[in-house]
């Protein structure tokens, strides 16, 4: 057919005279790069390209059903997962792209800082790349708000009891965040914009200049052990590189981009269909307090950081610490902007890596099953295990009963069922004498309040008994002081042990 | 300067040096002046719009509190604590389920309540009343109070935040419509204090 080939060709011609930016869009497309960065390991940043690109198609067509008001946004979230076809399966894909693309920024971000791509010429790429692992998050944060359930209602008193802890202006920032004094409508409303104008719009128009810079300045070349990097030499030795030994963009590296975006989508597809959509959990009435808000998976290691921190540090850390951060991740290429790139010859970089990946990784999982967080149903749920029971005079088993219905449960386990606030119970005999038990129930300590108003003396004994009863067939703890006391020489506890 | 059509109309481009920018100081100069009208203006603009983003802002703490009713004596037995539920008093129907908000009564004596938060002061999780063992306990972090609101375990660094209350007739009211944080608790007493009844 070379009529209709001649036809095309003419209609390039036509159109390229007018807009007049198809030639240099093909001729940047296959500009060149050294041949060793047309690697696997430059793939990620093209990828977080198409997700967001994904992001922008999905959050565009669940914006053409979903309702955004504080009043109606829970039902049609039901009602796209329910009522809509393939309504789950939009939500799915935007859910699980989300995620995706938070993993794949970071995994993009360590990739570039390992490989010393941050270094001169490519400072500001760098920075502005910054900006847009922020911008990620902040679009997770938003939309975490936008799927209007419990979690996002309570996830919005965190946020605004972290802005109260700000000095002087705390007040102020807690309505700004909420747009009034108390979680509502206008919360919602501004959160909407945040989420489907500004911080979309900032996005966009920073991931053009990054891409823009990446183009202008060139891909980063595989790392060498040995080659510093020289401001006033780098740029020539760039040129030459690529000059010598440079293959175009197009095809010879970008083939391997488009394999790895399209493995991308399939994965996320692929999660969308196993695992459908995230949410929403239960509606957002603050009323129905049957509920224990827990952000999503990417906010899960601070989530952890607030349990873990001792109180006296969290607000220092809560407010100085992400500045710093930051400050930092800005700082770096400014700070290191010469110098080896090569991971082998930066022992630091590689370390901070690994601190901050194996930190990250442990803090996530530690949210995802938190034992810092009381059981709150473990009292009525969790029954005391009948081994616990057998061959127990009256007293202890009324014991047992105390220990159920004073919510001790909620935070001790017994044979790792029940709360991890508290130590497990199984054997705490062995740890505690009677005395101490008595202490302990009574005034409390650490971390468990006093049950001295609660308690009866009865139901004291009762339970203290109970718990003497915990000893894991072990010797039970006995009182140092008393045989001195007494008179009875030391000894005697060690021959214990030792006819043990 | 490249004329961008040329392309199109592959007619040759007659350079006049008096089109070089630098050849119209007049010009230039009142190109700046409508810069500087420009700026002027946008400063202007600026104001309403300012106004409008940070203006509901910048108020007193205690205008956005009024006086909301948590229910009738009745539903509130001496010596017990249970939920209570209050309209929020700035809302709009637009808020949803989120106008109605809930709050801790504690009746003390005849006359003599403690109303809570239902907000933990550590990251303002809703805190759960156990009435066996006499505590509230928060689900997020596990900060534990006793029944008089004071801190008995955990991360919280005071007690739960408690609302002024009164009685009304057969009803009990309360100060409340802002959401309670270590910055926004002006309007709120603390645990213990002798004027939360007002």
């Amino acid at each position: 057919m070379p009529g209709l080939k001649q036809k095309s060709i003419a209609l390039y011609h036509w159109l390229d005279r007018r807009l007049g930016f198809i030639k240099p869009i093909t001729e940047a497309s296959e500009h060149p790069i050294p041949s060793n960065s047309a690697s696997w390991w430059y793939v990620f940043g093209s990828a977080a390209t198409v997700i967001l690109m994904l992001q922008v198609v999905t959050g565009i067509l669940l914006a053409l059903v979903y309702t955004p008001t504080a009043r109606d946004a829970w039902n049609s979230l039901n009602f796209l997962n329910h009522g809509l076809t393939l309504g789950w399966f939009l939500r799915a894909l935007h859910g699980w792209g989300s995620d995706f693309m938070i993993a794949i920024v970071l995994i993009h971000m360590t990739q570039v800082f390992m490989f010393g791509a941050y270094k001169f010429p490519r400072e500001l790429t760098w920075i502005v790349g910054v900006f847009l692992l922020l911008l990620t998050l902040g679009m997770a944060f938003t939309g975490q708000v936008l799927r209007f359930d419990q979690d996002a209602y309570w996830g919005l008193g965190i946020g605004a009891s972290i802005m109260g802890r700000v000095p002087w202006i705390g007040a102020w920032l807690v309505h700004f965040m909420l747009g009034g004094p108390i979680i509502g409508a206008a919360t919602f409303s501004r959160f909407f914009a945040l989420h489907v104008f500004i911080i979309p719009g900032i996005l966009i128009a920073l991931v053009g200049v990054h891409v823009w810079m990446v183009l202008r300045l060139g891909i980063n070349e595989w790392p060498m052990p040995g080659r510093l990097v020289r401001r006033s030499t780098y740029l020539q030795e760039y040129e030459a590189e690529v000059h010598k030994d440079g293959v175009p963009f197009v095809p010879d590296a970008a083939w391997k981009d488009v394999t790895f975006s399209a493995a991308i989508i399939l994965a996320i597809m692929a999660c969308a269909i196993f695992f459908g959509p995230i949410g929403p959990s239960g509606p957002p009435d603050p009323t129905i307090i049957q509920t224990v808000p827990k952000p999503d998976l990417p906010f899960l290691w601070i989530y952890s950081i607030f349990a873990l921190a001792p109180p006296h540090l969290e607000t220092p850390l809560l407010l100085i610490t992400p500045i710093a951060v930051i400050c930092a991740m800005l700082g770096l290429p400014l700070y290191a902007g010469e110098g080896e790139k090569h991971w082998s010859r930066r022992p630091v970089a590689v370390l901070m890596v690994c601190v901050i990946a194996v930190s990250l990784s442990i803090l996530t999982s530690l949210g995802e099953h938190p034992p810092w967080s009381p059981v709150m149903n473990a009292w009525s749920a969790d029954p005391v295990q009948p081994k616990y029971l057998k061959d127990r005079t009256p007293l202890e088993r009324r014991g047992a009963i105390v220990f159920q219905q004073m919510q001790c449960r909620n935070c001790h386990s017994l044979d790792g069922v029940g709360g991890k606030r508290g130590p497990d119970l199984n054997r705490v005999a062995t740890q505690m004498t009677e005395s101490e038990l008595i202490r302990q129930v009574l005034q409390g300590s650490g971390n468990m309040p006093a049950y001295g108003s609660a308690l009866s003396p009865q139901e004291t004994t009762a339970l203290v008994r109970f718990l003497e009863t915990l000893n894991g067939n072990q010797m039970p703890a006995r009182n140092l002081a008393r045989p001195l006391a007494e008179g009875t020489p030391l000894a005697e506890p060690q021959q214990g042990h030792k006819e043990e | 300067m490249k004329n961008p059509l040329k392309d199109l109309t592959n007619d040759p481009i007659v350079e006049n040096p008096m089109n070089e920018p630098s050849q119209h100081s007049r010009r230039k100069f009142l190109f700046k002046v409508a810069l500087l009208l420009n700026g002027a203006v946008g400063a202007v603009l600026a104001v309403p719009v300012l106004g409008y983003v940070f203006g509901p802002f910048f108020r007193k703490n205690s205008s956005y509190n009024s006086w909301v009713p948590v229910g009738n004596l009745e539903q509130f037995p001496p010596g017990e604590t249970r939920l209570g539920r209050y309209r929020n008093p700035m809302g709009t129907p637009a808020d949803g389920q989120t106008r109605t908000l809930p709050c801790w009564v504690r009746h003390i004596t005849k006359n003599q309540f403690q109303v809570f938060a239902i907000n933990c002061a550590h990251m303002d999780c809703p805190v759960h009343w156990f009435p066996q063992s006499k505590l509230f306990m928060c689900p997020c972090h596990g900060g534990v109070y006793y029944q008089d609101g004071a801190v008995a375990a955990g991360p919280p660094p005071r007690g739960l935040y408690q609302y002024k209350y009164r009685i009304v007739g057969n009803q009990l009211l309360i100060w409340a419509g802002e959401l309670p944080t270590l910055s926004t608790e002006a309007s709120i007493a603390r645990p213990g204090c002798n004027s939360c009844q007002v």
